[in-house]
């Protein structure tokens, strides 16, 4: 079983006004098998908080800490977190030029082992995983993202999540923008990629209609960079009734559950 | 940042004797005989719209030097190019020695140094710049390499132009592909020059040629080479520029249908890092009906300055019924600092054609797609030359010479390396 720990975690970006602190003390712990559901309003800092995972230069770790079973993960590059078992399924995936699908995946896959797929094996499973996902077959050609609707980006995402079998994967609006039908298929895949066991979730969301479909046993509300508010999958269907307009009337002050 | 991208120019109008009024009653210009210094017409350089300045099939062609004015930059066909790093080819007496000639070709090949009175010289062409015409007057001796009528070669035929020293030269290559031949001819271009060149190459009717110009030039080498093609009947002739190396590269491809029925492919890979300029300007004339024409260029730019042109003529004229056309130029950018200019010029004087189309897109490689590579697991350099790597092994790949494909492979790895320091 793994940990993904985060403590006290500040986080600023530059901006044109300045350096302008997102994230004001975020504490979290996440354990493979768990899935959490971190919703709350825009600008509450909940994407900033999948980026800084990742580790996106854009955004400046000023305190606290993030660890993977007590490995600073801070320290790490960008692509070593990936190796160290950190998926980010993006909310704007970017379309890379020149690269196709099928040579992005393998090589991927390649770094993330530490050793090359074989390739008949790897094909098939591709394939398979396409196709549950309905990607098109003709997408393994195509240069990354390039053209794909935003719907299809989002199941490429979910693609490479079901492929690389990460110990954590950050979901970071990976419902905005899908239809019903997308967002099925979308929550199937990482239901999949859930019960093929090992994994931790940590589902990053505006809206509760995608937790119809992945059931997460801890909600966090994010308000003005803090967790403003956490229980279990009945705060949830609380927001849903009742959206967040009562913590942004106090915000930064609303009580802790 | 500076990178541009300019489109045809939108709006002018494309068919020879009509202007944005209607039909103009005043005679079509024609471009005269090779020799006649009198196809010369006052051109006007504004800013790129309106009328163009004339349409290509009525550009200057001489053999003699002296037809062409002295160069300005601010010529259409010059625009790009900086006059002051071109080594005086287009100013200065060539008289330095040309680059070594080695060929190696199977038996069947003739390969003949001849003298300039030779009469298959001038066979393919006429110097359409400056530059070439100032090749023209100064090459003492020239190559001649023939694939007799109905050889079909196995191996490929190399030519090593190996230059010894930075003494301004000019350099004459005539390629002949005979009726019903087929060959593929490598012009491989390293060493140290400063050469202005001029590659004249015949295919016969029913002959397949495919030339592969290598421009693998040590870092301080100007090379400008006008390569003009004639297509036979039924022929087929595949070109392909490699530029790597070189300070400046400035390749002017032209090929030309002589007589119906033919088909050219012309591709393009260049690959510029810091300080280098490389310039590729085709030209498919369409002089004949129920022609084919393909062009493809792929560049890449990384470091300060670095500067690629692409320029794509494709005149398709009346007579030249059942055209059937396109072009498209990509550029990637790697890192700041670079500029990749890319024209298609368009100019069509029939409708009864199959098809004519024309794009460009220059694109770059930044963080964001570094990041989301990364994300992925895969290390930064791995990234970098996954993109390019991916990115022109298109052009790559249409060689259809492996010896030729893996060697070019390597050469981008190499570049990518020259990148990472």
């Amino acid at each position: 079983m793994s940990t993904l720990e985060i403590k006290d975690l500040h986080v600023s970006i530059e901006t044109e006004q300045g350096v302008k602190e997102i994230l004001k003390g975020v504490t979290l712990t996440v354990k493979t098998g768990e899935t959490h559901a971190i919703m709350g309003p825009n600008g509450s800092g909940k994407s900033t908080l999948a980026s800084t995972i990742a580790g996106h230069p854009r955004y400046t770790v000023t305190s606290g800490s993030i660890t993977l079973d007590g490995e600073d993960v801070l320290a790490m590059s960008v692509d070593e977190r990936a190796r160290a078992g950190l998926f980010l399924a993006m909310q704007y995936p970017v379309e890379v030029p020149g690269v196709t699908m099928t040579n992005f995946l393998r090589t991927a896959k390649t770094a993330i082992d530490g050793n090359a797929p074989a390739i008949r094996s790897w094909t098939k499973e591709v394939k398979e995983a396409m196709a549950q996902l309905r990607i098109d077959a003709d997408f393994a050609q195509r240069n990354v993202n390039e053209g794909f609707s935003g719907g299809e980006k989002k199941r490429v995402e979910i693609l490479q999540l079901e492929l690389f079998k990460p110990k954590f994967a950050i979901l970071d609006e990976t419902d905005s923008g899908l239809d019903v039908d997308a967002l099925k298929v979308v929550s199937e895949g990482v239901n999949r990629a859930h019960a093929a066991g090992n994994m931790g979730t940590l589902l990053i969301t505006h809206y509760t209609r995608i937790l119809r479909y992945i059931k997460p046993e801890f909600v966090h509300v994010f308000v003005d960079g803090k967790i403003a508010e956490q229980g279990g999958p009945e705060l949830a269907d609380r927001l849903e009734e009742e959206g967040y307009d009562r913590y942004l009337a106090g915000a930064g002050t609303a009580v802790q559950a | 940042m500076t990178e541009t991208t300019e489109k045809a120019r939108i709006g002018a109008p494309s068919i020879a004797g009509f202007t944005e009024e209607g039909e103009s009653l005043s005679p079509t210009p024609v471009a005269t005989g090779p020799l006649g210094g009198d196809a010369a017409k006052s051109h006007s350089h504004g800013g790129g719209y309106g009328i163009p300045d004339s349409s290509r099939a009525g550009r200057l062609t001489s053999y003699r030097l002296a037809d062409f004015p002295e160069l300005k930059g601010t010529e259409e066909e010059w625009r790009f190019t900086p006059l002051r790093r071109l080594g005086g080819l287009h100013k200065d007496a060539l008289d330095g020695a040309a680059p070594a000639v080695a060929v190696e070709a199977p038996e069947q090949v003739r390969v003949e140094t001849v003298g300039r009175e030779d009469p298959r010289i001038g066979s393919a062409g006429v110097p359409e710049d400056r530059v070439s015409a100032n090749a023209w007057e100064h090459f003492s001796e020239a190559t001649i390499i023939t694939v007799p009528s109905g050889v079909q070669l196995e191996d490929r035929v190399l030519v090593t132009l190996t230059g010894a020293g930075l003494a301004a030269a000019a350099q004459h290559i005539v390629i002949v592909a005979e009726e019903g031949a087929r060959a593929v001819v490598v012009l491989n271009h390293n060493g140290q020059a400063i050469v202005a060149e001029n590659v004249e190459v015949v295919v016969g009717d029913r002959a397949e040629l495919t030339l592969v110009s290598l421009q693998e030039w040590q870092d301080d080498s100007v090379h400008a080479s006008s390569q003009q093609v004639k297509v036979g009947q039924d022929a087929k002739v595949k070109h392909v520029a490699v530029s790597l190396g070189g300070s400046l590269v400035r390749l002017t491809p032209t090929v030309r249908f002589a007589q119906p029925g033919g088909e050219a492919e012309l591709f393009g890979l260049y690959f510029a890092d810091a300080g280098q300029h490389l310039e590729h300007r085709t030209f498919v004339d369409h002089a004949q009906p129920n022609c084919v024409s393909n062009v493809l260029y792929k560049g890449a730019l990384q470091g300060k300055d670095a500067h690629t042109v692409w320029v794509g003529d494709v005149l398709i004229q009346k007579q030249a019924e059942g055209t059937d056309s396109y072009e498209k130029n990509q550029n990637l950018v790697l890192t700041d600092g670079g500029r990749a200019d890319s024209v298609p010029n368009l100019e069509i004087e029939t409708g009864l054609i199959k098809g004519a189309g024309h794009a460009s897109a220059t694109g770059r490689f930044d963080d964001e797609h570094l990041f989301y590579l990364m994300a992925r697991g895969i290390p930064e350099d791995v990234a970098r030359r996954l993109v390019v790597r991916g990115f022109l092994h298109e052009i790559i790949q249409k060689i259809g010479v492996p010896s030729i494909e893996e060697h070019l492979t390597e050469a981008v790895e190499r570049e990518l390396e020259a990148g990472d320091n």
